[in-house]
């Protein structure tokens, strides 16, 4: 649908996005991670052809965008936009999502009967006459997702659609984005900060950092086998722990981490300098003086508990065995097992659990 | 103090009665006033949109030299007008010195660049997102240009209303251009300039509190538009007014 050719663009000396190549598929709902500031919105505007790039191409459905403004007029027509910040004009929701329609000279009858049937997909058709800036936030969000929808695009892009929202909201406009892709099929290309929210929306996920696109996978490629550091951290890897592998009997190995020896699964040969990821909810943590549960857990490694910090329903909780190790635990089991600082406790962790890449360096 | 009081009565006497004198003279003077600021308007606005919506070099700079000209002294316009208008001057083939029309020019190049000011100031106030969001909804560039104009109409309004009350309140211009010639281009201002020098104060009175009254009426305006604007353009425009 969309094919993204050595995009750059630059802002003055300043590097926003640099050789991003890649290819969005027809259908699909395709989220960028990253932090702010690492280039997402700048992209989202580069494929709705609100700016142009300094170099590269973007094809849209088998059509060279670098072309006179009246044909990226007639593409842009086929894309709609939702902005992080919602913009309403100061006239009702009603006239607010007609915009589009307008811009396009649809009939008024044609117009009117769209913009009932998308208030009514978003579900503020009772606030149809209502002045649009009298709205909440959320709500304004509603409206926008409405004014872009009004106009059928083939290509739905939503830049970082619920930052500026509440909880409750959050999920009301996610359930909405959810829904609108499974009735209209839709390709939806989001931006979030919030890799959870990345991971609750995205078919396939493309992580930016730095105005670069450094890893493009499924869900669980990013999750579970990030292939660098940085995103490793950025999607809530909390422990990186660097080692050597000391052998392999056919993929399965043993590294010696600090003076630990951990079990993984890898092709990696001895010798080789490894980093593991270990995702915090991966890593069990049982009393040292306890029965050891009898499972398949490979690694059980004995540490001091160094650090609790209460995260939600949860408790990060990080143990020292030479190197860190952090393991979230949930609040009740944390008082069950009466967990505190300076205890010595058996942290858990299958080999299949661990994902291992070679040390660059 | 009883010169005052007496002054107050006969001049409230003099605009009860609908004196023809003074209704003549605030005829003339919101006649004038009104031409000078149609005109005005109509370059102020696309003047202002134009530096408002294109890029170019020197952008900044032609901001800085309009908002300098909105104080500019009125007697520095007429001093300059004087020279184009007069018969020697490259104006004078027209013979517009000492005529209404002399001073609706006049108190057109005065405000045109306080309402040219105040129009990009307007169109500043509407939220950038608005014109990304028309855009990318599919407007041609006219389109957009169109919705942020009819964004900010309310904002451009009380620019035009601003740009009257300083044209009807100045002195310089219609002085020096007008020349203050009874029944032809005396105007309220340069009237109350004259009476009161002759000593005539109930008249000056008189014709100072329809300029009041004019003031109090712009003012009216103003706050009704400004309370149907957007926090961005009311700061634009200086703030909310009560």
């Amino acid at each position: 649908m969309i094919r993204i050719e050595g995009l750059s663009r630059t802002a003055g000396s300043k590097t926003i996005l640099e050789s991003i190549n890649l290819e969005i598929n027809r259908g699909e709902i395709f989220t960028f991670i990253g932090p702010s500031g690492s280039g997402k919105t700048t992209l989202l505007r580069l494929i709705d052809l609100l700016d142009s790039p300094t170099t590269g191409t973007i094809i849209f459905d088998h059509t060279d965008t670098t072309a006179p403004d009246t044909d990226r007029l007639a593409i842009r027509r086929r894309m709609s936009m939702v902005f992080q910040k919602p913009a309403v004009l100061n006239i009702t929701v009603a006239g607010n999502v007609a915009f589009g329609l307008n811009f396009r000279g649809i009939e008024k009858s044609e117009t009117d009967s769209r913009v009932h049937e998308a208030l009514d997909i978003v579900g503020l058709l009772h606030l149809a006459d209502r002045k649009a800036v009298t709205l909440s936030g959320g709500e304004m969000q509603r409206v926008a997702i409405a004014r872009a929808l009004v106009t059928r695009p083939e290509v739905l892009l939503l830049d970082e659609p619920t930052a500026n929202l509440d909880p409750v909201n959050t999920e009301l406009i996610e359930n909405l984005i959810k829904r609108i892709h499974q009735s209209f099929h839709t390709t939806m290309i989001l931006s979030t900060h919030d890799m959870i929210q990345g991971q609750r929306l995205a078919d396939r996920i493309g992580v930016i950092m730095d105005g670069k696109i450094v890893q493009v996978g499924s869900i669980h490629d990013i999750f579970y086998l990030p292939n660098g550091k940085d995103i490793a951290r950025f999607v809530g890897i909390d422990t990186i722990l660097k080692g050597i592998v000391e052998s392999n009997d056919d993929g399965h190995a043993r590294v010696s981490v600090s003076d630990a020896i951990i079990e993984v699964i890898t092709p990696c040969q001895k010798g080789t300098r490894v980093s593991l990821f270990i995702r915090p909810e991966e890593v069990s943590i049982a009393l040292k003086d306890g029965d050891l549960p009898k499972t398949s857990i490979r690694n059980q490694l004995q540490g001091k508990i160094t650090r609790m910090v209460p995260f939600g329903p949860f408790v990060r909780t990080t143990i020292d065995f030479g190197s860190g190790l952090t393991a979230l635990v949930t609040r009740r089991s944390a008082d069950e097992l009466s967990l505190a600082v300076g205890m010595t406790v058996i942290a858990g962790i299958k080999a299949t659990a661990i994902h291992v890449i070679p040390d660059s360096g | 103090m009883s010169e005052i009081v007496s002054g107050l009565l006969q001049a409230l006497n003099l605009i009860v009665t609908l004196d023809p004198e003074v209704m003549q003279i605030a005829a003339l003077s919101i006649m004038i006033s009104l031409a000078a600021t149609v005109i005005a308007a109509s370059i102020s606005i696309p003047l202002g949109g134009i530096i408002h919506f294109y890029e170019f070099r020197g952008k900044r700079a032609v901001i800085i030299l309009i908002q300098t000209l909105y104080s500019i002294p009125t007697v520095v316009v007429g001093l300059l007008l004087y020279l184009m208008l007069s018969r020697s001057g490259p104006l004078g083939y027209f013979g517009l010195l000492f005529t209404p029309g002399g001073m609706i020019i006049g108190q057109a190049v005065l405000i045109i660049p306080i309402i040219t000011g105040l129009v990009i100031a307007a169109l500043g106030g509407v939220d950038r997102n608005i014109s990304d969001t028309l855009i990318s909804l599919g407007a041609t560039g006219f389109q957009t240009i169109l919705q942020v104009v009819r964004e900010a109409r309310l904002a451009i309004l009380s620019a035009v209303v601003l740009g009257f009350g300083r044209a009807i309140s100045e002195v310089g211009v219609a002085m020096m251009i007008g020349g203050n010639i009874r029944g032809e281009t005396r105007v309220l201002t340069t009237a109350i300039a004259l009476q009161t020098g002759i000593g005539d104060f109930p008249f000056s009175i008189a014709l100072g509190i329809i300029l009041l009254l004019i003031a109090l009426v712009i003012v009216v305006i103003m706050n009704i538009l400004i309370s149907g604007l957007s926090t961005e353009s009311q700061q634009a425009l200086g703030g909310p007014r009560i």
